[in-house]
């Protein structure tokens, strides 16, 4: 708060307008994206069924990460096990083959097991990554309001670095879309 | 009704108590974790904590003298230990069962109890690595197991289904915690937004990762969410069936079955359900929960454990069929004689009678809708799934084929200790998570009200109520309490 009191020039960073349904903010959300905003987003409670295709989302690349950790698991497993037992140190148990092929039927559980463990680790590293989380600091965070968007109401963000970002126009638009209130947050000019 | 959603059954009342709102749900929840510890709360960690002191004992006596202090003897090597081994990995599977197979179903009934068998799952988890941790004997020579460079330049035998339960189960522990870590992460956001304190907001907003229900966030969260059910399915089915593994490979008679992979499935699966709701009616009447977790969600888990008894109990059947069947004396022997009538036959009947039995009563609702009924036959189940795994291991160990290599097993007082112990780690684990985390996942239960969905215009009863802005200048949750130390 004590940054506000300061005299140095400020100027927006993001617009964030509120919305008390679902209903709304999803149609809020429409018309953001058909007036062309590129930098923007919806803050919700919960995942908003249809929002990403209101907001003109393409579908998430996370299924790749997760293949290619899967694929890293399952040759890592079969590479581990064949060199461990059939090269390294040839262990040879209940006259059976040391390594691969005659060992392979041996080794599902543990191929399985650890193409699994790599692909949980793809699905939560890769949405971190895809997410750019952690991040614990967001202008959305300076409006005091905002804590109600893991509550019950639902925001929708446009950046000021947006190209068609003009603050009476995008508030107009918000206003028009129903927004129940509609906050400027600023920062320091520099 | 849009197309994603699940048929309605005739009747079916909605899923969260009519009437409530978004905000209920976050407050009743999150109420949990601002307010002081009722009463009960505390009667419980107390107990828990003592039991955990008896562990410590236990173990360290055990790590003293030896794995002698148990009544593990010749020709019973196994007892105990891998009896709670078993025990205690089968009643984690209910939880992935929940959070996993029944999210890829569309059940959205499961919102009310995932959390909450998910944290289940990875403290009954926690307690059976335990068993196989401390029963080895050289317990600091426990690395062996893992692929590591050692002295003598040996790497462990992949082709032991043992070492395959060190993968299953290690790969089980890790993706459990994952899974059960993502679905908190909006939820935590939920607490940071709510908290008074500096502290609760550092602490909740540190492991929120900074989360502010961005919809491109969502998206890949979503898929995130979908791809570990769909990871743990599987994964869950291969655990029971690799721990089974450890007695069907062997040629032992009462071991060696083929049908032991989907019969350990089964059981793991009733006993996790029973454990569930145990601890779930536990909760239910100490934190008041009677809005979110409703009747409807308890019948449905006692159709659930009747369904289950009876895999089981076919199981049970098919076992005495086969060894019949088989026309091998030694199986025949076991199976139709040492079980019913040999000297552990009263194990057989705890394994039969909670086990097959008791779960009929479930044919009639009132029995299923009935709060005292399902909270003892739940406990009854419990014992009665410890016994099965004990009679499978003590009793096809302490006559195998030769008469005079025949012995018996008797636990001594470090047997029940460290068992009673385990039981004492996950109550004081689930107490605590229920004090500090939301056990109950806000974000998917708002996700299956009335007003998550979009269609639905906010005119239409009641969906919101507008308040004026300036009586919501404060947030809600300012003012509905005052937690601890706020003053």
């Amino acid at each position: 708060m004590e940054k506000r009191t300061r005299r140095t020039a400020r100027k927006p960073s993001i617009i964030l307008a509120e919305f008390t349904s679902a209903h709304d903010v999803l149609h809020a959300a429409e018309k953001v994206r058909e007036a062309g905003y590129m930098r923007w987003d919806t803050h919700t409670p919960f995942p908003v069924h249809g929002m990403d295709k209101a907001m003109g989302l393409k579908d998430s690349r996370l299924g790749w990460i997760v293949l290619a950790f899967a694929l890293t698991g399952l040759t890592g497993a079969f590479v581990m096990m064949h060199w461990m037992n059939g090269v390294d140190y040839p262990t040879i148990v209940g006259d059976k083959p040391a390594g691969a092929p005659g060992t392979l039927p041996s080794m599902v559980p543990i191929l399985f097991e650890l193409t699994i463990l790599l692909s949980a680790f793809g699905a939560v590293l890769g949405m971190f990554g895809l997410n750019r989380i952690p991040q614990h600091h967001h202008p959305v965070f300076e409006s005091d309001r905002f804590r109600l968007a893991s509550d019950d109401r639902f925001f929708l963000s446009v950046e000021a670095a947006d190209p068609k970002f003009d603050v009476d126009g995008t508030r107009k638009l918000l206003e028009a879309a129903h927004a129940h209130n509609v906050e400027v947050i600023e920062k320091d000019a520099s | 009704m849009a197309y994603w959603e699940p048929i309605r059954e005739l009747d079916e009342q909605p899923l969260v108590q009519h009437g409530s709102k978004l905000r209920d749900v976050t407050h009743d929840v999150a109420v949990v974790t601002e307010k002081a510890a009722p009463r009960g709360w505390w009667i419980c960690f107390l107990l828990a904590v003592s039991a955990v002191g008896v562990f410590g004992i236990c173990v360290a006596y055990l790590f003293y003298r030896g794995v002698g202090v148990w009544g593990n003897t010749s020709p019973v090597y196994w007892a105990w230990d891998i009896t709670n081994f078993v025990w205690w990995v089968g009643i984690g599977h209910a939880g992935t069962l929940i959070s996993a197979i029944l999210f890829i179903f569309r059940q959205r009934w499961r919102t009310a109890i995932n959390r909450f068998a998910e944290a289940m799952t990875i403290f009954a988890v926690i307690c059976a690595l335990i068993f196989p941790g401390i029963h080895v004997g050289r317990p600091w020579l426990l690395y062996y197991v893992f692929p590591l460079p050692n002295q003598m330049t040996l790497w462990p035998n992949f082709k032991s289904p043992l070492l395959w339960d060190v993968f299953a189960v290690g790969t089980y522990f890790t993706v459990s915690l994952l899974f059960w870590y993502t679905g908190l992460i909006p939820d935590l956001a939920t607490l940071r937004d709510r908290s008074l304190t500096k502290w609760r907001q550092r602490i909740y907003g540190f492991f929120a990762l900074g989360w502010r229900g961005s919809n491109r966030h969502w998206q890949n969260y979503e898929r995130a969410y979908l791809i570990l059910a769909a990871i743990s399915t599987p994964l869950v089915l291969s655990v029971h069936s690799v721990v089974s593994m450890d007695f069907a490979t062997s040629v032992i008679p009462g071991w060696h079955t083929t049908i032991f992979p989907p019969y350990f499935v089964a059981g793991a699966v009733f006993s996790g359900f029973a454990m569930v709701e145990t601890v779930l009616l536990i909760a239910r009447s100490v934190f008041k929960l009677d809005r979110v977790v409703l009747m409807r969600h308890l019948e449905l888990m006692n159709k659930f454990l009747l369904l289950t008894s009876l895999l089981v109990g076919y199981a049970y059947a098919m076992e005495f069929f086969m060894a019949w069947y088989s026309g091998n004396q030694y199986e025949m022997a076991h199976f139709l004689k040492n079980r019913p009538t040999g000297p552990y036959w009263w194990a057989w009947l705890w394994m039969v009678i909670p086990n097959c039995v008791l779960p009929q009563l479930y044919w009639f609702k009132r029995f299923r809708t009935s709060i005292p009924v399902m909270f003892v036959v739940s406990i009854f189940i419990n014992i009665g799934m410890w016994f099965e795994r004990f009679v499978i291991i003590v009793s096809s160990l302490n006559r195998d084929f030769l008469p005079s290599s025949w012995g018996l097993f008797r636990p001594t007082i470090i047997d029940v200790g460290t068992f009673v112990g385990t039981i004492g780690i996950f109550f004081t684990l689930f107490l605590l998570f229920m004090r500090w985390l939301p056990m109950v996942s806000m974000t998917e239960v708002k996700g299956t009200m009335a007003q998550a969905d979009p269609h639905r215009h906010p005119e239409d009863e009641g969906a919101h109520d507008p308040e004026p802005i300036a009586a919501a200048d404060q947030p809600s949750a300012v003012g509905d309490l005052v937690p601890e130390g706020a003053e």
